[in-house]
């Protein structure tokens, strides 16, 4: 074991802090500094920038358009983005789709979806989540019923993020009612434009709205839309599900939250003195890094053991319960940091249209952060679900 | 000991009770909070008729109540409803400032606060002042017919909507000495002091407050100059009594949901509730419910008592709700899942209220040390 880095990764770290130095938009950096949201526009010009650089989909192999990088590369990469304040790419096609399509879907579709994706040509979301079928993902009741070349799609997706943008959706349907739940899902791609289509706003908790529902009334979907096999839509739908969970251990994320509440830290006042240098607020600070920098190395030793494409087993639920409750301690950490300060408003703050709270508090997001990322411990299969996982993994049966 | 409630009491609880839960429902509240505003003048009328913020000011100082527990009871209730109107403010930190050491002509100003028409502030806080009381920057200049002040007063809670301003501003010394800080009684209006506001996230609005050479008479002030830490302590202990019972009453709330949702909220064919890894956290949560219970009777019971021993219950009470909040908040809405998250439902409000209720008077951190403090010896 030698967990220095070899020389070739040194000069692939020298490579990429190259590219971002220069192809990363320096308002995109600021506003992911700031915390603010880039736009649809800004997402889609970083998501062409890294694809022309060939550097957009670590996790696809070579034959598809993928980097094909080993683990210690992916980590690099990772680690320079969220230290250069790189956007988020956002994840469902490339992430959760592509990988799905790449096992299971036909030839055509392949040679169709595949390339769209990396060019940015559709935006996908995911309709998986209903009214009912939050956990317990399988009693979903959105019904397909199969007319000669089509499937008539009737019922309700919600908690679909960034539905607003997309045009395209991934959707569970029901194809048969009369066997065990399990067996009469299958996998669906829908155009949103489709008439028939309605998509709804849900204003969260932090006054945004990245999440929607989303309305299927009497939706015509061209049957050659069915990935892989009718009815067997769940074996692909758990695929995708631990290909979301790896990225939401969000190692990343947690590095660029932790050099922030360090910042605010280091700015805002306490007795006199900058708050880092009060040894309370020092000790959760170092005992949420010192949990973070072992977390790294979890992740880094799991996705090194998944050969490349691949997705991980029971440990992408690890990573994701220890991710979300890192993430989570770090955002409650830079609301604390930030005193009176955390109180105002964030969408104010964040649009800048109060100068009144001053820069090194700059705080305004941070207690919105906090509550917006209360979501991490319950969505991609809440925590509560990933330890039942865990556990039936490791002890057999055990619920 | 006796743990019941006095009669007038409970009956102030019972009808502030029956009127938020007729009043003030979610609807009615995100309308307010969504207003301009963040306020209800209409609410805070009805409920200056009610009595309630007379319940926040002693008799000989006009009201009928002003002890801890008055504040607890009334507060409690407030925090239950999720009311945003500010009485904290209002009520019991500036009025209360101004019953505390106002003379008679400033005494005058509590019977309109107590009919619920005069709105007022308290500016104390500053951008480098944390939650240490007396590390004001403001400067007071006195040249005999005026007082100048000078300062930036950060996150001032109800300054728009407020006619007066108590500001703390220093005469002598500097930030962090306990000697030499004075009060004003500022109207708004006053030349050189500017209000630039905002929406707060838990609902309501603050604003930072700038003050350029304001000039205000000597009678302007407060007591005696450079006299006025003691009394600004004891104040925000009491503020810090309301607070805890608010943050207490939004906990009940909080839990109510969440046991309701746990009965109802079906997964895998059973109400969730049914799961043990949930059960058992409900339990949890319905514990320290009871010890924020506690903490609070203790610091209301205490609020009369000499420093020492008010301000250790005040500090241990600010920490353990400030812990107990942040559980019951977070865990409330992970009960839930993800209908916790949505703006429309009641428990997104009460939870932000609960947990952004740390950010006054001090987080759990600072009362932790300074609890330290006040039991080392
Ligand atoms: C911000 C946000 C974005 C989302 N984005 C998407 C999206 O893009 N696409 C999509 O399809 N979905 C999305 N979701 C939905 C998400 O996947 C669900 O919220 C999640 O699966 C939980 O379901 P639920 O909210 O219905 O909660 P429930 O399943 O009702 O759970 C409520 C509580 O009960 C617990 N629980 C339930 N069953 C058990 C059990 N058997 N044992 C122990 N505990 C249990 C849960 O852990 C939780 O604490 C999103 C959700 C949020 C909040
Ligand atoms: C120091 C000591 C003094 C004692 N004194 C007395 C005494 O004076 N008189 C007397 O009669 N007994 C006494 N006991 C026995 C005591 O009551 C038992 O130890 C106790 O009831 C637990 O039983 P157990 O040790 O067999 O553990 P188990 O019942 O086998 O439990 C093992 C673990 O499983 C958990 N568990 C079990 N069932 C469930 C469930 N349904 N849901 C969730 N978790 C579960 C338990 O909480 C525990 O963590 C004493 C025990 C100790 C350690």
């Amino acid at each position: 074991m030698d967990l220095s880095y070899s020389q070739e990764e040194i000069a692939f770290r020298e490579e990429v802090q190259g590219f971002l130095k220069e192809k990363l938009p320096k308002n995109l950096s600021d506003k992911v500094r700031k915390g603010q949201e880039p736009t649809k526009q800004e997402q889609e010009g970083w998501h062409a920038i890294l694809n022309a650089q060939g550097w957009l989909a670590p996790n696809w192999p070579i034959e598809y358009g993928g980097v094909q990088w080993n683990a210690v590369q992916r980590h690099i990469f990772e680690d320079e983005l969220a230290a250069h304040y790189a956007p988020r790419v956002v994840p469902f096609g490339l992430s959760m789709l592509g990988p799905v399509l790449q096992k299971f879907a036909n030839q055509e579709q392949k040679d169709y979806w595949l390339p769209r994706i990396l060019a940015g040509d559709d935006w996908w979301c995911q309709g998986y989540s209903e009214p009912g079928a939050g956990s317990d993902l399988a009693s979903l009741k959105t019904s397909a019923v199969k007319d000669s070349d089509h499937y008539i799609v009737n019922g309700q997706k919600t908690w679909t993020t960034l539905g607003q943008h997309a045009n395209m959706i991934f959707c569970l349907v029901r194809t048969d009612k009369d066997v065990k739940q399990q067996e009469g899902i299958s996998f669906l791609l829908i155009d949103m434009e489709t008439p028939g289509i309605e998509v709804r706003p849900i204003v969260l908790l932090d006054g945004g709205a990245e999440v929607n529902e989303v309305w299927f009334t009497d939706v015509k979907v061209p049957v050659t839309n069915l990935v892989g096999e009718e009815n067997k839509g769940w074996t692909y739908a758990k695929y995708l599900l631990t290909h979301e969970r790896t990225s939401i251990a969000g190692v990343g994320f947690s590095q660029a939250g932790l050099r922030a509440v360090k910042r605010i830290a280091r700015a805002e006042l306490a007795g006199g003195k900058p708050l880092m240098k009060n040894p309370h607020f020092a000790a959760r600070v170092a005992q949420v890094e010192i949990d973070l920098v072992a977390m790294s190395m979890t992740n880094l030793r799991i996705i090194s053991k998944a050969a490349a494409g691949q997705a991980p087993g029971v440990e992408s639920s690890m990573l994701k319960v220890k991710g979300s409750i890192i993430r989570q301690e770090i955002n409650d950490l830079a609301r604390r940091a930030a005193g009176a300060y955390a109180m105002p408003f964030a969408s104010e703050a964040i649009e800048g249209a109060n100068d009144a709270l001053p820069d090194p508090h700059a705080a305004g997001p941070v207690a919105a952060q906090y509550f917006n990322n209360r979501k991490l411990s319950i969505f991609g299969g809440s925590n509560e679900i990933q330890r039942s996982i865990i556990a039936k993994t490791k002890m057999g049966g055990g619920k | 000991m006796n743990f019941e409630l006095t009669q007038e009491r409970q009956m102030l609880q019972d009808t502030l009770r029956r009127f938020l839960s007729d009043r003030y429902d979610t609807a009615t509240r995100n309308k307010i909070l969504e207003s301009e505003t963040g306020l209800s003048t209409t609410i805070w009328t009805e409920l200056a008729e009610l009595g309630i913020i007379g319940a926040l000011f002693s008799e000989e100082q006009g009201g009928f109540g002003g002890k801890g527990f008055d504040l607890a009871v009334v507060f409690e209730e407030l925090g239950r409803a999720g009311v945003v109107e500010p009485f904290l403010d209002t009520g019991v930190l500036a009025g209360g400032l101004i019953a505390d050491l106002g003379n008679e002509a400033q005494n005058a100003h509590i019977e309109e606060i107590i009919a619920g028409s005069l709105h007022l502030a308290f500016a104390h806080g500053e951008p480098s002042s944390r939650y240490d009381l007396t590390r004001v920057q403001t400067s007071a200049i006195d040249s005999g017919d005026t007082i100048a002040l000078s300062g930036r007063k950060a996150v001032v809670i109800n300054a728009e909507a407020a006619d007066m301003l108590v500001v703390s501003a220093r005469e002598s010394g500097e930030a962090g000495d306990v000697g030499g800080i004075s009060l004003f009684v500022v109207p708004t209006i006053t030349k050189g002091l500017t209000v630039q506001g905002y929406a707060l996230l838990a609902g309501g609005r603050a604003a930072e407050v700038t003050l350029d050479d304001v000039r205000v008479p000597a009678s302007a002030r407060l007591g005696e100059p450079g006299q006025a830490s003691s009394a600004i302590e004891a104040r925000v202990a009491a503020a810090s009594v309301a607070q805890c019972a608010e943050t207490l009453g939004a906990m009940e709330t909080a839990c109510a949901l969440t046991m309701d949702y746990l009965g109802t909220r079906k997964q895998f064919g059973r109400p969730i509730g049914t799961f043990q890894a949930l059960a058992h956290r409900m339990s949890d949560l319905l514990i320290e419910m009871e010890q924020a219970r506690s903490a609070v009777i203790l610091a209301a019971g205490h609020l009369e008592d000499e420093r020492a021993d008010r301000e250790r219950h005040i500090s241990l009470a600010k920490n353990l709700l400030g812990r107990a909040g942040r559980l019951v908040a977070e865990e409330s809405i992970q009960l839930h899942g993800g209908i916790a998250m949505t703006q429309e439902y009641e428990l997104a409000h009460i939870a932000k209220r609960i947990v952004m209720a740390d950010h006054r008077f001090g987080d759990v951190d600072h009362h932790l040390e300074r609890f330290i403090d006040l039991t080392s010896d």
